[in-house]
C-alpha cells in the first residue's frame, strides 16, 4: 500500500484501473501541479484529458486514468485535494457506475484491394469518415475505450494506420448533487 | 477605499497590511523597484543576508520562534534557485513562509534573458502554492491569499514571482478585508462534519491498558493553546507521552509523563513503549520513517488514533483505526470536553502495570555515556550547555547530524517554539541562519546554534549578517573534524571505510570569528568547557565557540535502518550483526 523507504508488509491489495475526475480552477500552471504531483510521488498516468467546462467560472475538468491498489488511489485523491486550485476529486470506479467515452481519429492507408473490408469494419464499429481537403481517409470513432481498442486491432490487421486518441472522459451516472 | 500605486508599492503595502515587521532578503536586478520602495519607508525592517539560502532559513527561524509568517525577498534566476532548499525545508517541516521573487520583465520571459529562470516551474513541487503575477491589479489579492494559504491548514511556503515591469506598473491596491478567498482554496476540516470520531477517540483511550501519546510538530504549529491542551489530556489520562524531533517542547522534559523523544535516536523507553502499547494516540505527527523504523514491525498490537490536519498523512504509511482530520487545538478541545462530560477515567491498576514496565525500561539508562577526563564528550558538552543556560530564555537551533541528535537528547526543552531544527529535509546549514532569524524576532533572548564543524561551513557567510545587525547569536560547534553522522554510518554499515567524511583543512574557527569582528572561543579539555560556555553566554556579541570533542563518538541509542522499535542498539552493545548491516545499508 505504501510509499516508504522501508518494506511494506501489505502487498495483498489488487492493482487495477481507476478513473479520477478532478475539478479545478482554470488558472496558469494548474495542469502542471496535477501531473507534477503524479510524477513527483511516483504515481502512474495512463491517460489524461483536460478541458474547460465552465467558461464564466473558469473551471476545468481533468480526467485521469491511473492504475494502482485502492490504497494508492486513495492517497492520490488526498494528494490532489492538497493542491490549492483543486475543487473536488472523485474516483468514478469506486462510486460504481459511471459512463466513459473516448474519441479516436484514424488515418487509414486505403486502396482498391482493402477498401471494401475497411468500410465493413468501420460500419460495424460506427466509425464516421471525416472529409478533408487532402482527400485522405480519416475516420472518427467515439465510445468506450475497449471498443476503440477492438476497432483498431481489426483495422490494423488489414492495413497501416496512424492513430490519435483522446483518452477517456467519464462522468458519474448518479444524479448531479455535486458542488458548484 | 482602494488606492492607485505602483506594483512595488502594492507589495510593501500588502506586507504592512499583513503585519509584517521584518523581511529577509538580498537585492538584485529584477527586484530593484521593490528595494527602491523599501528605501522610502520605515515600517518594514530589511535584514540583508549574504546568500539567499541564508534568507529563507532565517525566515524559517523567525517563523518557528514566533508562530508568525517569515518573509523573504530575493531576485530572479540565481536568487530564486538559491531559496529552493529552504522552500523544500519549510514544506517538509510545515513552516509558514511567503517568498517574493523578482522576475525578468514580461516581454523577456521565455527568451533565456539574463538571470531568467522558470521560478514557478522550479518551485511548484516545493511550495504549498505559487504565483506568477502578470497584472499589478492582482498583486494585492495574490499577497493576501498567499499569507492566508501559508498559515492555513498545514502551514507551508508560498512563493510570489513578480516580473519587473509589474513592479513598475500602476495598479489598484485592495485591502486585506476586501479580499474573498474561495473556500475550496483553503483547508476544510472534516471534524466539524463528524463528532462521532471524537467519541471513538475518547472511548478507545478510556479503555486502554497500555496507552501512549505520540506527539508531533503539529502541536506546535497549532499555536500555544495546543501544547496546553496536550498536557491537559496527558494528565487527565495519566498516560505516558513521547515526542517527535519536531514536537520537542510541547510537553516539558520535566513533565512526569514525558518519555522524551522517540525514533531512530530516541529514548529506549519511548520506543519500547510505542512497540508494546495497545492504544497509540498520534497527535500532529506523520509516522515519519525516522520514527517508525521497520513498518511491518511497527507497534504491531495497537489500535491507532491519528489526529492530523493534513488528510494525506492518514494511512499514508501506517494504517490507523481512528483518523481525525482537524486542527490539534480544536480537536483536543472536543476530546477533553467529551472526556470530562462523561466523567471518564483510565483504569488505574492497568496503568500502574504499564508504568512499572516503562520504569523498568528507564533503568536501562539509554543516554548513559562514559565521561572522559582528557577529552570533551559531545554529550557532556550539551549537558553543560543545558545546565548553564536553562534559567534563561533560550532558543536552540541546530544544523543536521550527530550534534543535532545529541542536542535533541541531552538538551531539555520545557516550552514549545524554543527548539528549531530541520527535521524532514535534514538541511545542513539550516541552524545558523535560523538562529539569526530567531534572534531578530527575540532580541533579548539567548539564541544558540548547536552546530557541527561540517554543517556550520555550509552557511558560514552569514557571520557577516549576524555582526552587521549586532545579533548576539552563539554558534556552539561540536568539532570532531568529521561529518559525524556519515562517519557513524560508515563505521556501522560500511565496514569502517570512511569515504570522504573526514574534513581536512578546517578553518581556525576562533580566527574565523575574529576576522568577522565576532568573538572566537575554544575549549579543548573538559575543564575549559564551563568557562567557555559562560563567556559565550555573557558576551553581547556574536560568538563562535569551537568545542573540540571526541572524534569517534557515536550517537546512541539507535534504531538501525530496517530494524524495529524493540531492536535498539545501545552504546554498550554497539556491535552490529552482519545481517542487519547488509539489510540496513540499502536504506536511507
Amino acid at each position: 500500500m505504501n510509499k516508504s523507504v522501508y518494506d511494506s508488509p501489505d502487498n495483498t491489495s489488487i492493482s487495477r484501473r481507476h478513473i479520477l475526475t478532478v475539478l479545478v480552477d482554470n488558472e496558469p500552471g494548474v495542469l502542471a501541479r496535477v501531473i507534477g504531483m503524479f510524477s513527483g510521488r511516483g504515481y502512474n498516468i495512463e491517460s489524461l484529458n483536460v478541458a474547460e467546462v465552465s467558461n464564466d467560472e473558469h473551471l476545468s475538468r481533468i480526467t485521469i486514468v491511473t492504475e494502482g491498489t485502492l490504497e494508492v488511489v486513495n492517497q492520490i485523491e488526498k494528494q490532489l485535494l492538497r493542491i490549492v486550485p483543486v475543487h473536488s476529486v472523485s474516483n468514478l470506479d469506486e462510486e460504481g457506475s459511471a459512463v466513459e467515452a473516448e474519441v479516436a481519429l484514424v488515418n487509414i492507408d486505403l486502396n482498391e484491394a482493402n477498401k471494401k473490408k475497411i468500410y465493413e469494419v468501420c460500419d460495424f464499429y460506427r466509425a464516421r469518415k471525416i472529409e478533408n481537403e487532402n482527400n485522405s481517409v480519416i475516420f472518427e470513432i467515439a465510445g468506450a475505450s475497449e471498443r476503440i481498442n477492438r476497432f483498431i486491432k481489426e483495422i490494423n490487421q488489414i492495413t497501416k494506420i496512424e492513430i490519435v486518441r483522446s483518452g477517456p472522459v467519464a462522468i458519474s451516472t448518479y444524479k448531479n448533487t455535486e458542488e458548484e | 477605499m482602494n488606492q492607485e500605486m505602483t506594483g512595488a508599492e502594492v507589495v510593501l503595502q500588502s506586507l504592512v497590511d499583513q503585519g509584517v515587521e521584518v523581511v529577509f532578503g538580498y537585492p538584485g536586478g529584477a527586484v530593484l523597484p521593490i528595494y527602491d520602495t523599501l528605501f522610502k519607508q520605515n515600517s518594514i525592517k530589511h535584514v540583508l543576508v549574504r546568500q539567499e539560502g541564508g534568507a529563507i532559513h532565517a525566515a524559517e527561524g523567525y517563523a518557528r520562534s514566533t508562530g508568525k509568517v517569515g518573509v523573504v525577498l530575493v531576485t530572479s534566476g540565481p536568487g530564486a534557485t538559491n531559496v529552493v532548499t529552504g522552500l523544500t525545508d519549510a514544506m517538509m517541516d510545515s513552516i509558514p513562509i511567503v517568498c517574493i521573487t523578482g522576475q525578468v520583465p514580461q516581454h523577456l520571459i521565455g527568451s533565456d534573458a539574463f538571470q531568467e529562470c522558470d521560478t514557478t516551474g522550479i518551485t511548484r513541487p516545493c511550495t504549498k502554492h505559487n504565483y506568477l503575477v502578470k497584472d499589478p491589479n492582482k498583486l494585492s489579492p495574490v499577497f493576501h491569499e498567499a499569507f492566508t494559504i501559508a498559515q492555513d491548514g498545514r502551514p507551508g511556503p508560498v512563493l510570489i514571482d513578480i516580473p519587473k515591469d509589474v513592479q513598475f506598473a500602476n495598479g489598484t491596491y485592495t485591502k486585506k478585508e476586501n479580499i474573498i478567498i474561495p473556500p475550496h482554496r483553503l483547508f476544510e476540516p472534516e471534524i466539524f462534519k463528524n463528532d462521532k470520531k471524537i467519541d471513538e477517540v475518547v472511548n478507545l483511550i478510556s479503555k486502554a491498558k497500555k496507552p501512549i501519546f505520540y506527539i508531533g510538530g503539529g502541536c506546535i504549529n497549532s499555536g500555544p493553546k495546543a501544547a496546553e491542551l496536550v498536557s491537559q489530556l496527558v494528565e487527565l489520562t495519566g498516560a505516558p507521552a513521547t515526542m517527535t524531533l519536531m514536537g520537542l517542547g510541547v510537553l516539558g522534559s520535566s513533565h512526569p509523563n514525558s518519555l522524551g523523544m522517540l525514533g531512530m535516536h530516541g529514548m529506549y523507553e519511548a520506543n519500547m513503549a510505542m512497540h508494546d502499547c495497545d492504544v497509540m494516540i498520534n497527535i500532529g505527527a506523520r509516522f515519519d520513517d525516522r520514527v517508525t523504523g521497520r513498518l511491518d514491525a511497527f507497534s504491531p498490537n495497537s489500535k491507532k488514533i491519528h489526529i492530523d490536519i493534513d488528510e494525506s498523512n492518514i494511512n499514508k504509511t501506517i494504517k490507523v483505526d481512528v483518523p481525525v482530520v482537524g486542527d490539534v487545538t480544536s480537536v483536543l478541545k472536543r476530546v477533553i470536553k467529551v472526556w470530562n462530560d462523561n466523567n471518564l477515567k483510565t483504569n488505574q491498576s492497568d496503568l500502574k502495570l504499564w508504568w512499572d514496565k516503562i520504569n523498568d525500561w528507564k533503568k536501562i539508562d539509554c543516554l548513559h555515556f562514559t565521561n572522559n577526563e582528557k577529552e570533551i564528550k559531545p554529550q557532556y558538552a550539551i549537558q553543560r550547555l543545558y545546565e548553564l543556560t536553562k534559567n534563561k530564555k533560550t532558543f536552540i537551533t541546530t544544523e543536521v547530524g550527530q550534534h543535532q541528535m545529541w542536542a535533541a537528547q541531552y538538551y531539555k526543552f520545557e516550552k514549545p517554539n524554543r527548539w528549531l531544527t530541520s527535521g524532514g529535509l535534514g538541511t545542513m546549514g539550516y541552524g545558523f541562519p535560523a538562529a539569526i532569524g530567531a534572534q531578530v524576532a527575540n532580541p533579548d533572548a539567548l539564541v544558540i546554534d548547536v552546530a557541527g564543524d561540517a554543517s556550520i561551513l555550509m552557511n558560514i557567510q552569514e557571520m557577516s549578517t549576524a555582526v552587521q545587525y549586532r545579533l548576539p547569536v552563539k554558534i556552539f560547534i561540536l568539532n570532531n573534524e568529521y561529518m559525524g553522522m556519515v562517519r557513524q554510518w560508515q563505521e556501522l554499515l560500511h565496514g569502517g571505510r570512511y569515504s570522504e567524511s573526514y574534513t581536512d583543512s578546517l578553518p581556525d574557527f576562533v580566527k574565523l570569528a575574529e576576522s568577522y569582528k565576532a568573538i572566537g572561543l575554544r575549549a579543548k579539555k573538559p575543564e575549559e568547557l564551563d568557562d567557555v560556555i559562560n563567556e559565550m553566554i555573557n558576551t553581547d556579541k556574536t560568538v563562535i565557540a569551537d568545542i573540540w570533542v571526541s572524534k569517534e563518538e557515536n550517537c546512541f541509542p539507535m534504531i538501525q535502518s530496517g530494524s524495529a522499535h524493540n531492536e535498539m542498539v545501545l552504546s554498550k552493545d554497539q556491535k552490529q550483526d552482519k545481517l542487519s548491516a547488509e539489510k540496513g545499508k540499502i536504506l536511507v
